[in-house]
């Protein structure tokens, strides 16, 4: 049985213009980086801005490519990426994976019902994807998706005129339709009020409990990473810094991610 | 804990001063390529248009008296307008079908630079080449009568229309299309699903814009044998019958400003 995710040596750089008395230089997004996850979990990727949590989320689905040399990357078992290039099999590979985004990415003039009923491109013979033509079965299992988000009642609606958590939740149900085994969640909270993003994390615990989706998510907010998932992965300056369970992050490991104001922000002494 | 700086630490940004010379440069080469046109323009000839005003307002008073006594010639007027609308709307509906892939094509985000490269000179030369200059040509393959016209509009308006096209797609949002292609989609779906809904209005508003202009250039195409109005108007012109090129340029007039604020309120029901 071949691991959910392998990611082995990845690196990826980008080209950074000069800008006044700063030179033209290469930036080093991701270093090196190697993990496995074998079994469905829930991975917490945490770090500071620019540390490379979302470059390394987007280069699992080949959003983005490595450098030359680096890889691969393979996604249960299906290579997503090698030396700097895409693998062959990388939109069967994609077909199983959800994608979640700060932004949501829906698209905002189509109905909540055929945003979710994208999840079946991956799955479904080219020519009728084109089309939209979905079975009687396949709006049934849409549905159903969007009942279990809980929006059913909003199909009809334009993505654009919900609100930021329906269409959160409006993007986990495309992933639900697209039956992915593992969801890749990109910020998924960033842009929610409290309330709405608990729920959006609840529900990402509840895929992958009631339905053993793998789940890996960036966070800003290390406090929703602790709670909600049960392996942490840190990166600093493109480098993992810490692999390990969530309850095995100390204050003092958080302080060499962040930086000493971590404390402050979380820890700070009432008194 | 923010520590206050000293007000020399605080000045305001500033333009550096190789930033201003190019402001500089800019205008005054403006100024200069106004200077050098004046002649070339004919510009010193300006007062000419007040010192020949008796001969142009007795030119202008035979326009004063338009010809509608005979209902029957009124209603030949009518149906040759009719003639002249019916060729602008098969001329953009043509040219609608041929911009849709050739905008594609041009697209940088999109298609490569060795294919939207030469595809866009060729929309450029489509472009730059009057409808009066294409009618011509067509004249010869087609003979005279409306259909020259109508293919003069389109190949005209694919020029446009591909333009304007393309520019709207390389201005679309980019998450909803990773939306689509982390699902697992094609290359194909990715346009249709992703990009076709966000530039639809724009396109569909570009669109009737063009119509409007064709409509106007219908008209002119009759000098040319093109059928329609234009003809009925430039016969009339040619035999010194002022009263009835009056007439028909009312009828012009009209069906022009009709067709404008229908075109204008759908167009703003749209975006």
């Amino acid at each position: 049985m071949p691991s959910l995710v392998d990611v082995q040596s990845l690196s990826k750089s980008f080209a950074l213009k000069a800008q006044g008395a700063a030179p033209a230089r290469r930036f080093k997004a991701l270093d090196n980086v190697s993990f496995i996850m074998d079994r469905p979990q829930r991975i917490g990727l945490i770090g500071p801005s620019g540390s490379g949590k979302s470059t390394l989320l987007r280069s699992l689905s080949g959003l983005i490519v490595g450098d030359e040399g680096s890889g691969p990357v393979t996604v249960m078992g299906r290579t997503v990426q090698v030396d700097g290039r895409l693998g062959a099999e990388v939109r069967a590979a994609r077909a199983d994976l959800g994608m979640v985004a700060q932004s949501f990415n829906l698209v905002g003039r189509l109905s909540l019902f055929t945003n979710a009923a994208l999840g079946l491109l991956g799955r479904i013979p080219p020519v009728r994807g084109l089309f939209g033509l979905w079975t009687a079965e396949e709006k049934q299992r849409v549905m159903q998706a969007l009942d279990t988000v809980g929006i059913a009642d909003k199909a009809s609606q334009r993505a654009r005129t919900l609100s930021g958590g329906q269409q959160q939740r409006g993007a986990i149900a495309r992933a639900i339709v697209q039956d992915a085994r593992l969801l890749l969640a990109d910020e998924p909270v960033a842009s929610l009020d409290p309330v709405t993003a608990r729920k959006v994390m609840e529900l990402l615990v509840h895929l992958h409990e009631d339905r053993g989706v793998g789940v890996i998510v960036t966070l800003h907010q290390v406090d929703y990473a602790m709670k909600y998932c049960d392996r942490i992965l840190a990166l600093k300056d493109g480098k993992i810094v810490y692999d390990g369970p969530a309850d095995g992050l100390s204050a003092d490991r958080l302080s060499e991610i962040y930086g000493p104001e971590i404390e402050q922000a979380y820890w700070r002494d009432p008194s | 804990m923010v520590h206050p700086s000293s007000p020399e630490a605080l000045q305001p940004p500033r333009a550096p001063l190789p930033e201003k010379l190019v402001s500089w440069g800019l205008w005054l080469g403006f100024g200069l390529l106004l200077a050098l046109s004046f002649k070339g323009a004919q510009m010193g000839d300006l007062p000419l248009l007040g010192r020949n005003w008796d001969n142009t307002s007795t030119y202008l008073r035979d326009y004063l008296h338009p010809d509608l006594s005979d209902p029957s010639t009124v209603a030949y007027y009518i149906r040759e307008m009719w003639v002249t609308v019916q060729v602008a709307i098969w001329g953009t509906v043509l040219s609608i079908l041929l911009a849709i892939p050739f905008s594609l094509l041009c697209a940088t985000n999109i298609a490569p630079s060795w294919i939207s490269f030469p595809v866009r000179r060729l929309m450029d030369t489509l472009r730059a080449v009057n409808e009066l200059v294409i009618g011509t040509a067509f004249l010869v393959a087609v003979g005279p009568g409306p259909l020259a016209g109508v293919l003069a509009l389109a190949l005209h308006n694919t020029g446009v229309l591909a333009k304007l096209f393309s520019e709207a797609v390389e201005a679309v949002d980019q998450s909803p299309i990773e939306g689509v292609r982390a699902t697992g989609g094609t290359g194909l779906q990715e346009i249709v699903w992703g990009i076709l809904p966000q530039v639809g209005p724009l396109w569909t508003s570009f669109a009737l814009y063009r119509f409007e202009s064709s409509a106007r250039s219908a008209t002119v195409l009759g000098l040319i044998g093109a059928g329609g109005i234009g003809q009925v108007l430039f016969d009339n012109i040619n035999s010194f019958n002022y009263a009835r090129v009056s007439a028909i340029a009312l009828i012009i007039v009209a069906a022009v400003v009709l067709i404008d604020l229908t075109s204008a309120a759908l167009r703003k029901r749209l975006v």
